[in-house]
């Protein structure tokens, strides 16, 4: 589904990445686990060309993407969840989930918004409310249903479970593990939260100062002795 | 009462011009947080193309007013549409993302550009035109003065009216409107959802100058005189129609134009003639000074 080779992303002349190898095959849950600073954002936005990398490649299905504008990118079937949520602010739910479609046939529209407002019932509720004045679980629900309404292929995931309460974060996960079964969707989650992350995820990949340190099956990683020193200390959740 | 009454009319007349050309500014202003200095320019571009429009209508002896105006007004927008664009992809978007005052400079080159060349290729003198309505009627007659409407002042402010309503229509309820708005609130988020950000500024220009172009055809028929440095007042006055209104903000934009022709015909018709510039301009300073968010701007606090 995607393969990612030696990329190497730069900021102006600080580099961010170098040379990131790693792949998502078709219906898994992979995730990217790393410090602050790892590099994880950049790398799922190098992925959507914006920044662009300076060097290696990045093929989706087989087509190589490194060099192509975003919106194509998305236009291949690639949405993401970005760091921060990004809700535009001054528009309504509605309106966010309707810019969520632009890239899909708008034959499935309404099926696909009432798909989200069933997964998200919150969002239903508040349907007029502007983004900016919903509360940050609302916002990721919001993000998470504005990905969607484009039908990716390949769902990418920036942090999904920063800033909120465990409650939310545990619907939070449960949603992601629905989309990836239900819906067919390939996923790739960036995760502080390893714990969660490595028991939803088939693979995991660690990301140490713009490079790729480990990786294995989830379950490896959750009984890797460095992973759980780093990445999980101070118990679960 | 009969002297105010025909001071507010002739004030919302210019008021509806100045508001066109004030949507540009702030529709700019509002996507890629640019002044584009060269918009007064492209009103007076609009207004020579609307010109020459007339002088064929007459040539190829179109008779009724309207069917002029109509053809006019359509090939005015379109050509002057075509400057627009033009602008912003040879002047504007090579210098995106270099220092902020980059394109701010272009534009100020832009605009000396385009008055040197339309005062070379029409002359420096000022040319007539745009006679095709005349007459009006006397609305009521009062203290021994006749409050006058000419139909041209019904034409100007019903097509503003109707060109408003359409546009805020058009940013409010289509998905290219809402694409607009996306990339204002968000540039980086809307390309993620499959925005071509580009062609977006693109559109935002072309109806800038679109609008701007119907503004420039109006000023003609108003004045029915125009040369080649019209687009400097206006386009300074309806920047500050713009800022009044709140920078960014398309009701702010079309109250400011109003506001502006207010204060410019009540100061000339109360005060004196000669300073209603100046009162233009203070206003300018002031709201920039108490106010820099204007009447409509919008809050800056916002959870994100
Ligand atoms: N726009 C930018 N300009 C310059 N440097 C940047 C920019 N964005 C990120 N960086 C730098 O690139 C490096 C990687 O940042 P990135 O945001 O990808 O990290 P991350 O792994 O997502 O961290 P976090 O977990 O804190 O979100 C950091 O050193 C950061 O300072
Ligand atoms: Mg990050």
């Amino acid at each position: 589904m995607l393969e990612v080779r030696e990329v190497a992303t730069f900021y102006g002349a600080i580099q961010a990445l170098h040379g990131v190898d790693l792949d998502v095959a078709a219906g898994e849950i992979v995730t990217l686990i790393g410090a602050n600073g790892a590099g994880k954002s950049t790398l799922l936005m190098t992925i959507c060309g914006s920044p662009r990398a300076r060097t290696g490649s990045i093929r989706l299905e087989g087509q190589d993407i490194t060099h192509l504008p975003t919106h194509e990118i998305v236009l291949r079937g690639v949405a993401q969840v970005p760091e921060g949520r990004r809700i535009f602010p001054r528009m309504s739910v509605y309106e966010n989930l309707q810019m969520g479609a632009i890239v899909a046939d708008p034959a499935h529209f309404q099926k696909d918004i009432e798909r989200v407002f069933e997964m998200f019932p919150r969002l239903a509720e508040r349907r007029e409310q502007r983004g900016g004045t919903l509360s940050g679980g609302e916002q990721q629900m919001l993000a998470i249903g504005r990905a969607l309404m484009s039908r990716p292929r390949l769902l990418l995931l920036d942090e999904p479970s920063l800033g909120l309460a465990p409650l939310i974060v545990r619907q939070i996960f449960e949603a992601i593990g629905r989309i990836a079964r239900e819906e067919k969707v390939t996923i790739f989650l960036v995760e502080q939260n390893a714990y969660h992350a490595l028991r939803l995820a088939d693979r995991g990949y660690v990301l140490v100062n713009g490079r790729v340190r480990l990786s294995g099956t989830g379950r490896e990683l959750l009984a890797n002795p460095e992973i759980r020193s780093a990445y999980l200390e101070g118990g679960h959740e | 009462m009969a002297y105010f009454t025909q001071q507010l009319i002739n004030a919302i007349t210019l008021g509806a011009i100045y508001g066109l050309i004030a949507i540009g500014y702030t529709m700019v202003y509002g996507i890629i947080g640019m002044i584009n200095f060269a918009h007064g320019e492209v009103f007076m571009i609009g207004a020579f193309i609307s010109l020459i429009g007339f002088m064929i209508c007459a040539m190829l002896g179109i008779g009724s007013g309207a069917v002029a105006i109509i053809l006019v007004l359509l090939v005015a927008m379109t050509f002057t549409a075509i400057y627009g664009w033009a602008i912003e992809r040879t002047a504007y978007r090579p210098l995106r993302g270099s220092f902020k005052l980059a394109p701010l400079i272009s534009a100020i080159g832009v605009s000396i550009l385009l008055q040197n060349y339309v005062q070379l290729a029409q002359g420096a003198r000022p040319k007539p035109g745009g006679h095709v309505v005349e007459g009006g009627f006397n609305l009521f007659s009062a203290d021994g003065f006749d409050v006058r409407v000419t139909w041209l002042q019904i034409v100007i402010v019903v097509v503003t009216v109707v060109l408003m309503a359409g546009f805020s229509w058009l940013i409010a309820a289509t998905p290219l409107g809402r694409q607009q708005r996306a990339c204002e609130q968000d540039m980086k988020m809307a390309s993620l959802l499959g925005v071509n950000v580009d062609r977006t500024i693109s559109l935002t220009f072309v109806m800038g100058a679109a609008l701007a172009a119907v503004a420039g055809a109006m000023f003609l028929m108003y004045y029915g005189i125009i040369d080649f440095f019209i687009g400097f007042l206006a386009g300074i006055k309806a920047f500050t129609a713009a800022v009044l209104g709140g920078i960014g903000s398309l009701p702010g934009a079309m109250l400011g134009g109003l506001l502006i022709g207010l204060i410019e015909v009540f100061w000339a018709g109360y005060f004196s003639s000669e300073y209603k510039d100046v009162a233009v301009f203070a206003i300018l300073v002031l709201v920039l000074i108490f106010r820099p968010t204007g009447l409509l701007g919008k809050p800056e606090i916002e959870k994100v």
